[in-house]
């Protein structure tokens, strides 16, 4: 008996009132229409998407955790990219 | 649905002790550190080979422990007494199994498939809540099923929405949001019984009678007597001991069943005022052992029916690879 | 008299939809992957949810006291009116799946035409029955294809299927005399005129799926007359055991 080797494809979601897909889990199917049907299935029993992503989690490629520190850390010590910085008077504090 | 923590592998744990000791110390103290901090851990992350067994063994339990659960409960819809009562019992079961198909992705998250997680289920390497070793013999059970076990499986869940591997968490608040429906239908369910006829009253009493005290021992042996509990803890894949989430389970259930008017059959059971909790009488630890070790009444059942489902539906399997090697190129519309 | 007639036809719908899903739901902890469980347990809602809106419709026309469940509990073999292709046992995979298309590749048509019915609760089921078969058969025609053009073994499997299915198809074209009359009045589907686009379906579909339409030409029918075959009594043996075990009870 031949066992799977069905692609794991990975399920974004965008609801009504959201601007974004967000990862809601994954599944494995045998190509990109059946894992949309599938997704619309087991995701969107709930009335949750109105949009549904599905991509193969192969081509997924994701950042490092040991990469972090030259990845992330220069970008904590530029404060002034937040608005929280700038400290205006309370008559213009409205922007 | 929940699992537990089990008692069957002091030498799984003293296997993780001993390669902890070889670990790079710093990725381990880095480790902790992040666990300490509430820092969730993702698949990507480097983690103690310790940790990655144990969350593989228990995000993996618990997708069995969905799966199987489908058994004794899709053993009613069939014969559901009314089509309301059939289409909500068809949507739970489905729930369960999608709640088999997040824990399985979440599991695979961390290098194992799908495939290897069922062959080690069938070969009874892996083990799932041993509530489901029980036959649900009547209308009534359903409901109890759902009130108990399922009230049960809430509780461990929510404790388990904080746990530290960021897949397992994200996929407890996804079944949590769906598990109160479960719930609530099954006390529905007793609710129903419970206000009508005596041939109903009986039934529940009756259910309740067969599935209280296996409700208890789904939160597994008390914490002293598990090997991996503590371990656990530590990592925060625990958040809660099984002591306490029981104690919690059994707080709330209580006048539950006092409203329902049906007796929970513990003659030990009364409200202790000065702890604030409700005494219990004692466990059969020994049944909970028998059966979790497969001599409960339905083991062989359970796992023979997943077998022949599994094995009936490898041509199909087959067919979905054998189509895809043909058509390479089919592919869906464009987002 | 309309309002029988109405009845008469509902019933029978609702008797289609309740059968066929009923088998649907056997397959629960029986698919071949968790996916699929799922994906059949949504088709045997609909099936069932749709039951459940013509039964209503039905007694609601009546009012005889009568609810969906005393319907659908409370008739015995001879009163069910679903056509005899619900019926069957579920078989294989294969089975399952070219006796959905069969019978999505009717109801999409079927309900479409349902929309402009001048009765309006008949309408509006139609309207959202019809997005739920549109979605039953791009996932029941997919998987003509896969099932057809994907192994030998599930090309064999599904071809003996479409054979043993075939005979039971006719029936979904033939009307019975209430439904004539409805029909007439533009109150129901004319359901003959849908067997061309039917046909153009499956021709279509078995085609790509390099599938064979039988020439045989036995067919059985009868289920409008309730004259079933020996599968609904087992059927409803289960289906109904705790209404006529403990009568008139509330669950």
């Amino acid at each position: 008996m031949t066992t799977e080797a069905m692609p794991l494809f990975e399920v974004f979601i965008r609801s009504k009132r959201g601007l974004d897909h967000r990862h809601v889990g994954s599944l494995h199917a045998q190509d990109h229409r059946q894992a949309l049907e599938y997704a619309r299935d087991t995701y969107t029993r709930r009335g949750e998407g109105v949009s549904i992503w599905v991509v193969a989690s192969s081509d997924i490629v994701a950042s490092q955790e040991s990469d972090s520190a030259s990845f992330y850390d220069p970008l904590d010590d530029k404060p002034y990219r937040h608005a929280t910085f700038y400290k205006l008077p309370d008559a213009v504090d409205n922007m | 649905m929940t699992t537990q923590l089990l008692d069957d592998s002091s030498e799984q744990a003293r296997l993780d002790a001993r390669s902890d000791a070889r670990f790079d110390a710093r990725s381990d103290a880095r480790f902790d550190a992040r666990i300490a901090a509430e820092e969730r851990v993702e698949p990507k992350d480097w983690m103690p080979d310790a940790y990655r067994r144990n969350v593989i063994r228990q995000m993996s339990q618990h997708a069995h422990s969905e799966v199987i659960g489908m058994q004794p409960e899709g053993n009613w819809i069939g014969r559901a007494p009314t089509l309301k009562r059939k289409a909500i019992l068809l949507a739970k079961v489905q729930d369960e199994a999608g709640h088999g198909l997040y824990l399985y992705s979440a599991t695979e998250t961390l290098g194992v498939t799908r495939e290897e997680l069922v062959e080690a289920l069938h070969q009874g390497r892996a083990k799932y809540a041993s509530i489901f070793n029980y036959p649900s013999l009547t209308w009534a059970d359903v409901g109890a099923i759902g009130w108990l076990v399922d009230g049960a499986a809430i509780v461990n869940q929510i404790s388990l929405q904080r746990t530290s591997y960021g897949p397992y968490a994200r996929a407890m608040v996804r079944i949590c949001k769906e598990e109160s429906f479960h719930m609530r239908q099954g006390y529905e369910i007793m609710l129903t019984l419970c206000r009508g006829s005596d041939a109903q009253r009986a039934m529940a009493q009756d259910a309740l009678n067969r599935w209280w005290w296996p409700s208890l021992m789904m939160f597994g042996p008390p914490d002293a007597e598990s090997a991996h509990s503590a371990q656990s803890m530590s990592w925060k894949l625990k958040r809660q001991s099984n002591d306490e989430l029981r104690q919690k389970f059994i707080d709330q259930t209580v006048p539950q069943a006092d409203f329902l008017g049906i007796d929970i059959p513990d003659p030990a059971l009364c409200w202790n005022a000065s702890s604030g909790h409700y005494n219990f009488g004692d466990i059969d630890w020994s049944e909970f052992q028998r059966v979790i070790s497969g001599d409960g009444p339905c083991n062989r059942e359970r796992l023979s029916h997943h077998v022949r489902a599994h094995d009936d539906g490898a041509w199909v399997r087959e067919t979905l690879q054998a189509y895809r090697a043909k058509h390479p190129a089919r592919s869906a519309e464009r987002a | 008299m309309p309002s029988n007639d109405l009845f008469t036809y509902s019933i029978a719908l609702a008797d289609d939809a309740l059968i066929l899903g009923q088998r649907l739901t056997e397959w629960v902890s029986n698919a071949p992957t968790l996916e699929e469980e799922l994906a059949l347990a949504n088709v045997a809602l609909d099936h069932i949810g749709r039951a459940r809106m013509f039964y209503g419709h039905a007694g609601q026309l009546v009012d005889d006291g009568r609810s969906e469940d005393d319907l659908a509990f409370g008739r015995d073999c001879r009163e069910f009116t679903n056509l005899l292709i619900n019926e069957l046992p579920r078989g294989d995979f294969a089975f399952t799946m070219v006796r959905q298309f069969f019978v999505d590749a009717f109801n999409v048509p079927f309900l479409t035409a349902l929309i402009q019915s001048s009765e309006p609760t008949l309408a509006a089921i139609g309207a959202k029955a019809v997005k739920e078969s549109t979605y039953h058969l791009r996932r029941s025609r997919d998987w003509m294809l896969r099932l057809g053009d994907g192994s030998a073994e599930s090309h064999s499997r599904t071809q003996r299927a479409i054979d043993e299915l075939w005979g039971y198809t006719p029936e979904l074209f033939e009307a019975f005399a209430a439904e004539d009359r409805l029909a007439e009045a533009g109150l129901a589907p004319d359901r003959g005129a849908l067997k061309s686009q039917w046909r153009n379906t499956v021709d279509a579909t078995f085609a790509e799926a390099t599938l064979r339409c039988p020439t045989a030409a036995w067919s059985v029918r009868g289920g409008r007359g309730g004259v079933h075959t020996e599968h609904l009594g087992h059927l409803l043996a289960q289906m109904q055991y705790l209404q006529r075990t403990y009568p008139g009870q509330q669950w």
